[in-house]
């Protein structure tokens, strides 16, 4: 299988389906002449000509609710922000008018449409460009959030996203975009709502996507050759719908459990699987759950403050051996 | 102080006048520096601001413009140097082409008067005065920085100074200048609300809206669009439905609106004084669209295969330093042994400040919990 970046695996994605549906087309900031701020979109001008791979103003709630509106009439807009901190100035879009016109004309209408673009702290950027937004959106009943941690996670899922007939949240990372992956030739696609296995092992399950799964495999290998401690790395993919039964399945098997995001704590994903886990697997855990996430407080310029508040391979290192009861 | 030297002259006052509806639309037309657009209910708003001419800054005042230029211009070619030795993280956006937009406009106006701006913020942040040691200290993330390292480039203040920020999310400073010109209009005060912004963000919603409130309750805002024509790789062609700016303020939103040589520091400050004596009057807002060019990239890493070298060059010529060297050549108060003396000089400075804010402590990690509540709830700690 070839070895491509994440940021190709994506733009293969929206090219095939742009291929195969002439009712697809992207939307957003420099995605056209300027072959996107971060690449992905390189080369789709050329391919599909400025009606399909559109350059848009600094407008995000404009083209938010331009890309909205066409999926009402049944196109299959992609809106890229060029990070998911902008789709805050398009949030009464995404949040209301996105996921909420099916359910308030009684389901005579539908929405598919994909918001995709970089989520997380990035790289120094200050507290208003640094937003981890899986929480936020994940929130909202009528959307699904997606947030792939491979190229070929990346790639099979965008397609499913751009082929779903509901409003789709796809998370990207700036830092993975040069990641590279095995992604096959041949067409596939990825369901939603099926977590993958990122790692196998029998003392404690971790669950984690995206680049904090990244830092997660990182803290396992580390337990690994230092203590021998063997972590099971679940990665949801998606976020909405969520894979309790595979989280489940898991902490079964290790009865210990430790979340890790990079968002806040507070009301944040792992939150969510705690609590979804004392509700339905109780007996099985033998410790509390434990929920790794960057510190509450907003994202600082200065980089050791920025790198004490993101959650590090320490950091998840640490609160494994705490979970498992670890002690040496 | 600069401003003392705004001498009342011709009487500015918002002229209005009944014209015919013209179908649906609107139109307008400029004649000799009176500028007609005309909207949909047929009344037209009109600006009788005019640069003030007649104003003749002093030698003194313009060879304190000429440092300050090229401080900020020297101070960000060391930015663009520590950048590249990676002192400097997240996005940096020089200032490099426009320094007479800032140098010009705040030297018309007082210390009292509030400056508002997005985040291609140094050179506003240094012509309002701030010292350049806790501006390269904030770039490097030190505790000594302007916003003890939370905010970096993008993000600097002086509560002190009025300088409110320094703001990264395109559009969202613009209806905070709606709130200053408020409360400057509901105490009384004798204020201006100077609000700095890019092309492209006159297509944000925010811009808008900001406008109309503006327009509403007649607050003493001067809007300025820094017109380099590009955000980002996007000329302003692409961007803007209708690229005389003017045109999308004064029919719209029933403010006023001129275009300003950016380039030119003289004319910059000539305009500012006229729109400031029309804001302190109580007649509202003015907008100015001031037409300027950014040399560098939009930000660190920018390949520009939007424009061509030619073009950097063409704008190049009309330097706004170099245009202000002539002035002050001309008028014999400058020449190149002194021109070479002022550049080793502030060089030097600069130099200095980068070396002393590199020195500089980190903030303790500790840090981070504070500066979000005035009140803090407890340390909320996995
Ligand atoms: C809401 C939002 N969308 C997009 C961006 C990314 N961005 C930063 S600067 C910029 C271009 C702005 O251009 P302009 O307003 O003309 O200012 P200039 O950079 O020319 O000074 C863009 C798209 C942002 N910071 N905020
Ligand atoms: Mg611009």
């Amino acid at each position: 299988m070839p070895e491509i970046q994440m940021r190709e695996a994506l733009n293969q994605a929206m090219c095939e389906e742009m291929q195969r549906d002439p009712d697809v087309f992207l939307i957003g900031e420099e995605v056209a002449e300027y072959d996107g701020a971060y690449k992905v979109s390189q080369g789709m001008l050329a391919k599909f000509g400025p009606m399909r791979v559109v350059d848009a103003p600094i407008s995000e709630c404009g083209f938010a609710g331009l890309g909205v509106g066409a999926a009402m009439v049944g196109m299959r807009p992609i809106i890229e922000f060029m990070t998911f901190s902008f789709s805050l100035v398009a949030f009464d879009q995404v949040v209301n008018n996105a996921p909420k016109v099916r359910h308030m004309s009684g389901g005579q209408l539908k929405v598919p449409i994909v918001f995709r673009g970089i989520s997380g702290p990035g790289q120094q950027l200050g507290a208003t460009h640094s937003w981890t937004v899986d929480a936020l959106y994940t929130h909202v009943p009528g959307l699904k959030v997606v947030c792939p941690t491979t190229a070929y996670d990346a790639k099979g899922l965008l397609k499913t996203a751009i082929r779903d007939d509901d409003p789709v949240i796809f998370l990207e990372n700036e830092s993975m975009y040069g990641l590279r992956g095995e992604v096959p030739d041949e067409e596939y696609l990825l369901p939603f709502g099926k977590a993958d296995i990122k790692r196998e092992g029998t003392d404690c399950t971790v669950v984690a996507w995206g680049h904090g799964c990244l830092t997660a495999l990182a803290a396992a290998e580390k337990l690994h050759k230092e203590h021998g401690i063997e972590v099971e790395v679940v990665d949801p993919r998606t976020l909405r719908p969520l894979d309790m039964p595979a989280i489940i399945a898991s902490v079964q098997k290790t009865g210990y459990c430790v979340t890790v995001e990079e968002g806040y704590p507070q009301c944040g994903i792992g939150s969510e699987i705690a609590a979804q886990l004392q509700e339905n697997c109780f007996g099985y855990l033998d410790n509390s759950v434990i929920r790794v996430a960057s510190l509450d407080v907003p994202m600082p310029y200065s980089k050791p403050l920025l790198q004490h508040v993101l959650p590090g391979v320490d950091r998840v290192a640490d609160a494994i051996k705490k979970a498992i009861y670890f002690q040496g | 102080m600069p401003w003392a030297m705004a001498t009342p002259t011709r009487t500015r006052g918002f002229f209005e006048a009944l014209f015919f509806h013209v179908g649906t639309g609107f139109w307008g037309f400029s004649c000799g520096g009176l500028i007609l657009a005309l909207n949909g209910k047929g009344v037209s708003v009109t600006t009788l601001v005019e640069p003030q001419q007649k104003i003749d800054p002093s030698p003194s005042q313009m060879m304190d413009w000429y440092r300050q230029m090229v401080l900020i211009r020297a101070f960000e070619m060391r930015c663009a140097q520590s950048y590249q030795q990676q002192k400097i993280g997240g996005f940096c956006h020089l200032y490099v082409g426009q320094e007479a937009v800032a140098v010009g406009s705040i030297a018309a106006v007082r210390p009292s008067d509030y400056v508002i701006t997005a985040y291609r913020d140094h050179g506003h942040a240094i012509a309002r005065g701030m010292d350049i040691h806790p501006l390269f200290a904030e770039l490097y993330g030190k505790k000594t920085g302007c916003s003890h390292g939370k905010g970096g480039s993008m993000h600097f203040f002086d509560a002190e100074k009025n300088f409110f920020g320094g703001h990264a999310i395109v559009g969202a400073h613009i209806p905070l200048a709606t709130g200053l010109g408020w409360a400057a209009k509901y105490r009384k005060e004798d204020r201006v609300v100077l609000c700095y912004f890019g092309d492209g963000a006159i297509n944000q919603g925010s811009f808008h809206e900001a406008l109309n409130l503006a327009g509403l309750f007649k607050l003493p805002i001067i809007f300025m669009v820094e017109n380099n024509g590009y955000g980002m790789g996007t000329h302003l062609h692409r961007a803007s439905a209708v690229t005389d700016l003017k045109l999308r303020t004064g029919d719209a939103y029933g403010i006023p609106g001129k275009d300003v040589d950016g380039m030119d520091c003289v004319a910059m400050y000539r305009m500012m004084v006229a729109a400031a004596e029309y804001c302190r009057k109580g007649n509202g807002s003015i907008f100015l669209d001031v037409k300027t060019y950014r040399y560098r990239g939009h930000s660190m890493s920018d390949p520009q295969k939007y424009r061509t070298k030619e073009e950097v060059a063409q704008y190049q010529e009309h330097d706004p330093i170099g245009r202000l060297e002539k002035q002050l050549k001309d008028a014999h108060v400058l020449d190149d042994k002194k021109v070479t003396q002022i550049s080793d000089e502030i060089h030097a400075r600069v130099e200095a400040a980068h070396e002393k804010a590199d020195a500089d402590a980190y903030p303790d990690t500790a840090d981070v919990w504070s500066d979000i509540y005035a009140n803090p709830y407890g340390d909320y700690k996995l």
